[in-house]
């Protein structure tokens, strides 16, 4: 079978296509090994927090206790006189006048300027011989603080004598904005609600809430600052985007980019909470000042205050349907909690509201989706990224449709399913496959756990396999079963028109007499395994089985985030593009050198398989390494997905999203209704991927992402008091699951190819954390009862004490 | 304070050790062995755990002082205590070990397990995870699941959602117990 040729091919008989014939070993398709994992599991992994340099200081930052306060006076002087101490700084030490930063709005100090306007925020930094003497010095630093008024809510921030947080905006949305103390607003109108709700049979309503989640990444943030001699500065950091970190830092240190060299170091999870900067300008300025290297490292009592969360929010929906179960209309208005600082909140509005409606078609829908600036903590980028909140919504209002009209909740979700050309609220076509009811279909059909696994043969319940566990609350007495669906829809890669790219850098070589790729790109590796599916990208395009995964840096291109499921669609499309190109320089080579030996060199189509430039009917024509000789082909190549459109900010329309993804789960709980105690027994998930390209990469990112839904549902908030202070920021008070927690989830993958993406992919790592929170509630719901309209749901919700 | 104490089979020294220091601290900072982790400093994450004198330990939660005079296996010893162990059962030699006390050794059955299961995303756990479940191995050579769920319900993983660990220990029992689990009697269920 032929290749299929793009317009855009290079000359000559190259498949631009899937090289789907592909015989190297290692290649996309495998589930091949990470190439970090000997060194993970022997301990010599050198993560941010492991790096030690001679001659090293330890900087610790001193953090507001005020969630809303003026600085009145800084009293450093006991601090620097403290043995051991080498620089104390503050808001007034800073080397420019750029003192913010900021991911879409540059509106976050570096260093508290006069105001604070949350809880933690970074007031003062030390720089000590010792960690505990830059703690003990910290300590020392006397601040004088007079609290102001404090924003926590909607209607705190919007009354008409709010405290405006930030009174001096010049970002894109300010604009635009019905107050200012609202980030951004996104409202999409299509049809008209009122028209069509008049078809609706029955109409169902709901006021939903989402407490604040956190990313809990295991390696607290941490880096490594070195003084270069230059004046410049190396540093060593744990990040999700180098070149978006170094656009932040080198303004506020006066240095060009140049001069700011960025290393990759082992990064310990991120899941959103790495895309804001931490303490990598803290540590280049106490690097700078001190002439030293400057290491920090944060405790997960300061972590939870170092990283921006998942927004909490409040949702309002109306749905209709008819009797025969088709939805006639939707109307919704979600209010996300931004925090003291913009963070990514304007882009989690675009989400919120663009995907507000799920996997439905709705053609009739009023949609508005807000952020707010108060003084709780910043809320930013979590996986799933606005598409949770309004998933936990619209799922929890197709369950009361259903009810309502007396269907059975799948069949309901069936009969309104999208597919392949369905229209989103926006206006958008849908253009690839879209196989939701198929999801609902799969997971349904598999087979339900058995009942009661807690009886053994002997009488004695197994406590193991109840609620409660070896806390031994019940032997079965009053523990029912209950079983909940949910299917949600998340966008892959960045919206709304931003220039969305990635780079990547591919060497080609014959070292020791073997063909060899060298691929450069600057990826944040943060666990999900994007090096391993590159150096299969690399295997599979260029026939080789030795590929080098440089170490990622800034001094190659951008490679754009690790987030939003796109680094495998995107810095994977990269590395095809610039194999693409090696591949064409080979076989130009190739024909220079070999052409006249063989017809086929000049008019069939060639392949590099298995260190050999092949013919399309698998005619090996030359070694690679021969074609190679002594040459080196080294290529840097940017690549893009297809643009998209920012939405309008009156109507919501345009072609905002570059993918969609999509994932189904079933959660079967046990609730000991008694006691309020849930036990999760399995959440089976069903997951269109588009094409796997490392299978048990991809089993990975749904296990791990349906467990963080998990601990939504049932376990994990940030609790924020009244007067916008933190109460639980330690793994004591903010539970996360542990594996007793965690049922068995069995996976099933589809894959239909979406033929705008590279091979036909879909990137994955968030759709299912969307659907998991709302399955596992429904099912708490059908085993209680209970409406169960906030998550996480806590015993005293279920037994109403 | 100066601190004397077996570390991954040798012998090693801290000099100039504050009294408040952790053990973590010192085997990371002062020792230049970086494999445990510390990801919470309150013994709830599980990352930072050892063995003292064989029983697992939240090595944050273990002043350093505590280990005077004591043995400890770090993630960094794994391989040669899991050779160690074979070699004991068949008379064999002790496993050697490298300056730091970092392993010459191939990978032990458990760490080899984390690999091939696809165990280790992005592997901070991973450390922890390996000491404890090596030690679940040591003393039940074919555990059930609800034995390897009790015996890591102490270490936290945030990526995996646990399923590829369950796996991983599950693989490392199955292919056989005559390297890891020496010291105790598993007669008839090595592979």
């Amino acid at each position: 079978m032929g290749t299929q040729m793009r317009g855009t091919a290079a000359p000559g008989r190259t498949p631009t296509s899937l090289s789907r014939r592909s015989r190297t070993k290692g290649g996309i398709g495998e589930s091949t090994l990470r190439p970090d994992g000997t060194l993970k599991v022997i301990g010599e992994f050198a993560y941010s927090s492991d790096l030690w340099h001679e001659d090293m200081l330890w900087g610790f930052t001193l953090r507001s206790p005020h969630p809303h306060a003026r600085i009145t006076s800084i009293d450093i002087s006991k601090a620097l006189a403290q043995a051991g101490v080498h620089a104390v700084l503050t808001h007034d030490d800073l080397p420019t006048a750029h003192t913010q930063y900021g991911l879409e709005y540059t509106d976050t100090p570096v260093l508290a300027d006069g105001v604070v306007r949350h809880h933690g925020e970074p007031v003062a930094l030390v720089a000590a011989d010792h960690p505990e003497t830059a703690r003990r010095a910290a300590a020392k630093i006397k601040v004088d603080y007079e609290p102001l008024p404090v924003v926590h809510d909607e209607a705190s921030a919007l009354a008409d004598d709010a405290p405006i947080l930030h009174p001096n905006r010049d970002d894109h949305h300010a604009g635009h904005v019905p107050h200012p103390n609202i980030v951004h607003r996104q409202p999409i109108i299509r049809g008209n609600a009122a028209e069509a709700a008049k078809r609706a049979d029955v109409i169902v309503t709901g006021e939903y809430e989402v407490g604040m989640q956190d990313q809990a990444f295991l390696g607290p943030e941490s880096g490594l600052a070195v003084p270069a001699e230059d004046g410049g500065i190396d540093l060593y950091i744990a990040t999700q985007w180098l070149h978006s970190d170094l656009r932040q830092i080198a303004p506020v240190l006066g240095l060009p980019e140049e001069k700011v060299r960025m290393t990759l170091s082992g990064v310990g999870g991120a899941f959103g909470g790495r895309e804001d900067l931490s303490m990598q300008i803290h540590a280049c300025l106490l690097a700078l000042r001190t002439g030293k290297p400057v290491k920090i490292v944060y405790n997960r009592f300061e972590s939870f205050f170092g990283h921006v969360h998942r927004h909490p929010a409040k949702l309002w929906y109306e749905h209709g349907a008819t009797k025969d179960g088709k939805i006639t209309h939707m109307k919704c208005r979600i209010v996300l909690d931004g925090g003291a600082y913009a963070s990514s909140s304007p882009a989690v509005v675009g989400n919120a509201s663009s995907l507000s409606v799920g996997p439905y078609v709705v053609d009739d829908v009023e949609i508005e989706a807000l952020a707010l600036y108060t003084n709780n903590p910043p809320c930013g980028a979590m996986r799933g990224f606005g598409a949770v909140q309004a998933c936990f919504a619209y799922e929890s209002q197709m369950d009361k449709l259903a009810e309502k009209l007396g269907m059975d909740p799948v069949e309901f979700r069936q009969k309104n399913a999208m597919s392949q050309g369905a229209i989103m609220p926006t206006g958008q076509i849908v253009d690839s496959p879209a196989p939701v009811a198929e999801l609902l279909r799969l997971i349904k059909a598999m087979p339900l756990p058995p009942e009661k696994q807690w009886e053994t043969a002997r009488g004695a319940a197994d406590v193991r396999a109840l609620p409660g566990g070896l806390s031994n609350t019940t032997h079965g007495e009053g523990v029912v079963r209950g079983v909940g669906y949910a299917v949600g829809i998340k966008n892959v890669g960045f919206s709304e028109g931003f220039d969305d790219y990635s780079t990547a850098r591919v060497q080609l070589q014959v070292i020791g007499g073997e063909p060899v790729a060298t691929v450069h790109t600057a990826m944040a590796e943060v666990g999900q395994g994007g090096i391993t599916v590159n150096a299969q990208i690399a295997r599979t395009e260029l026939g080789v089985t030795q590929v080098v995964i440089h170490p990622a840096d800034t001094q190659v291109g951008s490679a754009g985030s690790t987030s939003a499921s796109r680094q495998t669609y995107m810095t994977g499309g990269a590395v095809k593009n610039a194999c693409e190109a090696i591949r064409e320089k080979v076989l130009e080579t190739g024909r220079r050198k070999f052409g006249t030996y063989h017809p086929a060199w000049a008019t069939a189509e060639l392949l590099l398989e298995d260190g050999k430039v092949v013919t399309d009917s698998d005619e090996p024509l030359a070694d690679l390494v021969d074609v190679l000789g002594d040459e080196v082909i080294d290529i840097e190549l940017q690549w893009r997905h297809r643009p998209t459109e920012a939405f309008d900010p009156v109507t919501g329309q345009g072609f905002g999203h570059v993918q969609y993804s999509f994932a189904a789960h079933r959660a079967v709980v046990e609730v000991d209704t008694e006691l309020g105690l849930v036990k999760v027994i399995e959440l089976a998930c069903a997951q269109d991927v588009g094409k796997a390209l490392n299978p048990l990469s991809v089993k990975g990112q749904i296990h791990g992402a349906t467990v963080q839904g998990l601990g939504l549902a049932v376990m994990e908030e940030i609790i924020v008091a009244k007067d916008a202070k933190v109460c639980n920021p330690s793994f004591t008070d903010y539970l996360i699951p542990t594996i007793l927690d965690t049922p068995a989830i069995p996976v099933e993958v589809l894959e239909l190819a979406d033929e705008h993406a590279p091979y036909g992919l879909r990137g994955i790592g968030e759709a299912p954390t969307l659907s998991s929170t709302p399955a596992v509630v429904a099912a708490i719901r059908a085993a209680t009862g209970l409406p169960l309209v906030r998550v996480p749901v806590r015993p005293e919700h279920i037994t109403g004490t | 304070m100066r601190l004397t104490f077996r570390v991954n089979g040798r012998q090693q020294q801290a000099d100039d050790v504050w009294e408040g220091e952790s053990l973590l601290y010192v085997l990371r900072e002062r020792l230049g062995l970086p494999g445990s982790k510390n990801a919470c400093e309150q013994g709830e994450c599980g990352s930072c755990t050892v063995r003292l004198d064989g029983l697992l330990v939240c090595s944050c939660l273990v002043a350093a002082g505590q280990a005077q005079g004591r043995d400890v296996v770090t993630v960094e010893g794994l391989a040669s205590q899991a050779k160690k162990r074979a070699d004991g059962r068949s008379g064999g030699a002790d496993g050697r070990t490298g300056k730091a006390g970092t392993d010459l050794q191939p990978l032990s059955p458990i760490q080899q397990a984390f690999i091939d299961a696809g165990a280790v995303q992005c592997g901070f756990c991973t450390p922890g995870m390996l000491v404890a479940a090596d030690e679940l191995l040591e003393r039940n050579a074919s555990p059930t699941d609800a034995d390897i769920r009790e015996a890591l319900s102490g270490n936290l993983c945030r990526c995996t959602g646990y399923q590829t660990i369950l796996a991983a220990v599950r693989l490392a029992a199955a292919r056989g117990t005559a390297d890891t689990a020496g010291t105790a009697d598993t007669a008839g269920t090595g592979g």
